[in-house]
């Protein structure tokens, strides 16, 4: 295989791995600020017992993230040399950015987080995790806001012909404040918020379901449940405003998204189906007629520019982009159904009594990770073949002096060591669950007082 | 002197900054992984590692901010030296990857068999991270072969040259003499005792690579030496250094450990200064063909963008510089073992 294919699968595998960690410790950041501010409000232990035990699970969270983060940002000028030639004056500063303002603030406090229980007052380490938290959110935040530039690219001019072709910042605020921006921002929250409180609940329901600490169980899945059915909510509100744009700032990729070819025409939503690229055609579709013409634009009969507008080598991977965007919407309904269902229950008394739905929760940990690694496939892949959308094609991007052997090496041992990571991650979260909440010497008589 | 304070010069110091704050943090707790191994018990090893526990992941997000501050101010420095360096630049991830989960992991268990394996993993991953961040520098000082595109026209083969190598030994002798004074400051008892006579075997060591790298240096590199030999105001920086090298057994002796770290910081920062000195204004120096050189007018990003940047530091350095205090000194004192550590 050539550098370019070998970069780009280097590239997608190393960022779906890393993105396992980052959405759980935002989610976990924010559940762990409620736990520690109830504590602080009623000054019940079973809440700080809580935040020990969640801290302890986002200190292995984080200590991954990390370490696969990394690997991230130094990728951009290993193996994408001449992206980084031809971005780095607007996407560098985000990155950079990312680093003064969420990273210092993250590692700093986290410190505090896990080690600092003794050391400081409780307040001064309940003002830790909203740093922490919010450290969590602002890099999101930024880096999103660098992807979003390269999906709608706006504050910049380009100087220089062909090769030496670059764009240059004109707007740092348009450039931050691009047309996707906001709407990308406030979706990715949501999936995050989702991965935390459903990580919570699948642990909870899994001690409900094995009778072990109880009460500790209850009231998390009770905090987990409010959050998980908040964020599936806005989520879909998220979804539909990202939609929308895209609509207008990426019409390929939204035509792509439902396999619409028909140049202009009222389009309709697919719940499912399989594309066809060559004959242009959905098999085994059920459809809705003009129901993304409504969605789009209010109006079933308005027309939504289809495929057959762009030249075929201009058009991303269709069944792909549309396998994994209906995928994320067909787990977003069912997260929404889900916790509504939850809250009911919870309202009629009967949650911690239906056996179903607890496993069902135990499983639930799954539905954000899937859907939100299908969310990024979706909006990366759908914007190819460019890179930076309609300004440079990723074919243009990869880095010219290094040598497929190489990126065979790395790429042979990222895979090797991944793996590794990930059954070694998954083998001590399941000791820590196992282990489970527990009082010995955690918290400390003063604490207590 | 005669620096022209632009835009450009004061990125190329503000990246400096960024990396030696890297360098004398993170330098600290890549030299007691690379320790880690010398000493046998398990609560020793306990020790060493909750030394830095609650300070390795911040001493690393210098480098990652580093990376990025490049990244904006130097995009084109950046695309060349992370994709001529490709392997190596990939060694040390692996190396940075084991070493953040070995410090996570060896606490889990408690079977001395995973304990054995993660102290190795962090002792070696120190070790390698350390050397191979040194034969980096060690390169972008001899300079390396660039074509007319500015891209690194070599292979990995070239990275391994002996001056290279040399700055690698150096630097990772530099880093186990950091740490190892760092294992005084924060330890008592047994393990400080057994750690003190570290800092002076390892201050020999150092001073003998130091010296080597000098004359070759001098030798070998004449371009590193051009700028200072033309200012000799600026020779007070090597003498500096050594003076600070020279205090630090002093202060040893007489127990003052902190004042002993302090100096150990103070060489570091004369160390990077001498070598900033010497790139200027060259940020990745051509050999053998000069003029393809990337210098800190022909590889920076646009004027507006450098504007936004400092803004951006200008803001950002002083909260960071704050909480960096503010944990440091929770964190002050002897490292003692509680339940929630490593």
């Amino acid at each position: 295989m050539d550098v370019l294919t070998l970069s780009r699968l280097q590239f997608g595998l190393t960022i779906a791995f890393h993105y396992i960690f980052p959405p759980l410790s935002i989610g976990l950041g924010l559940i762990l600020v409620i736990m520690e501010g109830l504590y602080l409000k009623t000054k019940n232990p079973l809440y700080h017992l809580m935040a020990r035990f969640w801290v302890r699970i986002f200190g292995l969270i984080f200590a991954i993230g990390v370490a696969t983060g990394i690997v991230m940002e130094f990728q951009f000028g290993t193996n994408w040399s001449a992206y980084s030639r031809y971005v780095g004056d607007v996407f560098g500063s985000a990155l950079a950015a990312e680093g003064i303002f969420a990273f210092f603030l993250e590692s700093g406090f986290l410190a505090i987080l896990l080690f600092g229980w003794n050391k400081v007052s409780p307040r001064f380490h309940f003002f830790s995790t909203i740093m922490v938290a919010l450290g969590a959110h602002f890099s999101a935040i930024w880096i999103v806001v660098a992807n979003s530039w390269q999906q709608t690219p706006a504050g910049h001019h380009i100087v220089g012909q062909g090769l030496n072709a670059r764009a240059e910042i004109v707007d740092f605020w348009q450039m931050v404040l691009n047309p996707s921006s906001v709407d990308r921002i406030s979706h990715t929250f949501m999936g995050a918020w989702q991965a935390g409180a459903f990580f919570i609940l699948s642990v909870s329901a899994f001690y409900l379901l094995r009778k072990k600490h109880q009460d500790f169980a209850k009231t998390s899945i009770k905090i987990a449940l409010i959050v998980a059915a908040v964020a599936s909510v806005m989520q879909l509100v998220t979804g539909h405003s990202s939609a929308q744009g895209i609509s207008v700032t990426q019409p390929a990729k939204l035509a792509a998204f439902e396999a619409h070819y028909a140049e202009s025409a009222a389009a309709p939503l697919y719940l499912f189906g399989w594309v066809n690229e060559k004959e242009e055609k959905v098999l085994m579709g059920v459809k809705i007629p003009g129901l993304l013409s409504y969605l789009v634009h209010g109006d079933f009969e308005r027309p939504v520019t289809g495929l057959r507008a762009f030249p075929p080598d201009k058009r991303p991977p269709v069944n792909f982009v549309f396998q994994t965007y209906h995928g994320m919407v067909a787990i977003g309904m069912a997260l929404i159904a889900l916790s509504l269902g939850g809250l009911f229950f919870w309202w009629r008394r009967w949650l911690f009594n239906l056996k179903w739905y607890l496993w069902i929760l135990v499983f639930s940990v799954l539905g954000p990770q899937i859907s939100n690694q299908l969310g990024w496939f979706s909006a990366e892949v759908g914007r190819q073949p460019y890179i930076v959308y309609n300004h440079l094609l990723t074919s243009e991007a990869f880095s010219k002096s290094i040598s497929s052997g190489e990126v065979i090496t790395s790429l042979v041992m990222f895979v090797v060591i991944y793996i590794f990571l990930l059954a070694l991650f998954v083998y001590l979260l399941n000791e820590k669950i196992r282990q489970g909440p527990s009082e010995d010497g955690i918290i400390s008589e003063e604490h207590r007082a | 002197m005669n620096f022209t304070f632009d835009l450009n010069s004061i990125w190329f110091m503000l990246v400096g900054v960024l990396f030696t704050g890297y360098a004398i943090l993170d330098g600290f707790d890549l030299g007691v992984g690379a320790l880690h191994l010398f000493t046998r018990t398990d609560e020793e090893r306990r020790l060493m590692i909750n030394s830095i526990g609650p300070v390795w992941d911040g001493n690393e997000v210098w480098l990652v901010t580093g990376g990025g501050a490049l990244f904006a101010a130097f995009p084109i420095v950046y695309a060349t030296a992370f994709s001529g360096f490709y392997l190596a630049l990939m060694f040390v991830l692996f190396a940075l990857i084991f070493r953040a989960v070995a410090i996570e992991f060896r606490s889990k268990q408690p079977m001395l068999w995973w304990r054995r394996l993660w102290d190795i993993s962090f002792s070696a991953s120190s070790i390698t991270a350390s050397f191979l961040i040194g034969v980096a520098l060690g390169n972008i000082a001899w300079g390396v072969p660039l074509d007319a595109e500015h891209e690194f026209a070599g292979t990995f083969l070239t990275l391994l040259n002996p001056y290279s190598l040399m700055v690698g030994i150096t630097t990772l002798a530099l880093f186990i003499m950091h740490g190892s004074i760092y294992v005084v400051l924060k330890t008592e008892g047994a393990l400080h005792e057994k750690a003190r006579p570290w800092v002076n075997n390892a201050i020999i060591f150092f001073v003998i690579c130091y010296l080597s790298t000098t004359v070759a240096t001098l030798l070998y590199v004449p371009h590193m030496t051009e700028y200072i030999i033309g200012h000799p105001v600026l020779f007070v920086v090597p003498i500096l250094n050594m003076l600070a090298i020279a205090n630090i057994p002093r202060e040893i002796h007489h127990r003052r450990d902190f004042r002993a770290f302090l100096s150990s910081c103070a060489s570091m920062l004369a160390l990077l200064a001498l070598f900033g000195i010497g790139m200027y204004p060259y940020m990745i120096y051509s050999r053998p063909s000069p003029e393809n050189s990337l210098d800190i007018y022909n590889a920076a990003s646009s004027a507006r963008t450098l504007e936004i940047m400092l803004i951006i530091a200008v803001i950002g350095m002083p909260l960071v510089l704050s909480y960096t205090i503010v944990v440091y000194r929770i964190f002050r004192g002897k490292v003692k073992l509680e339940p929630t550590s490593y």
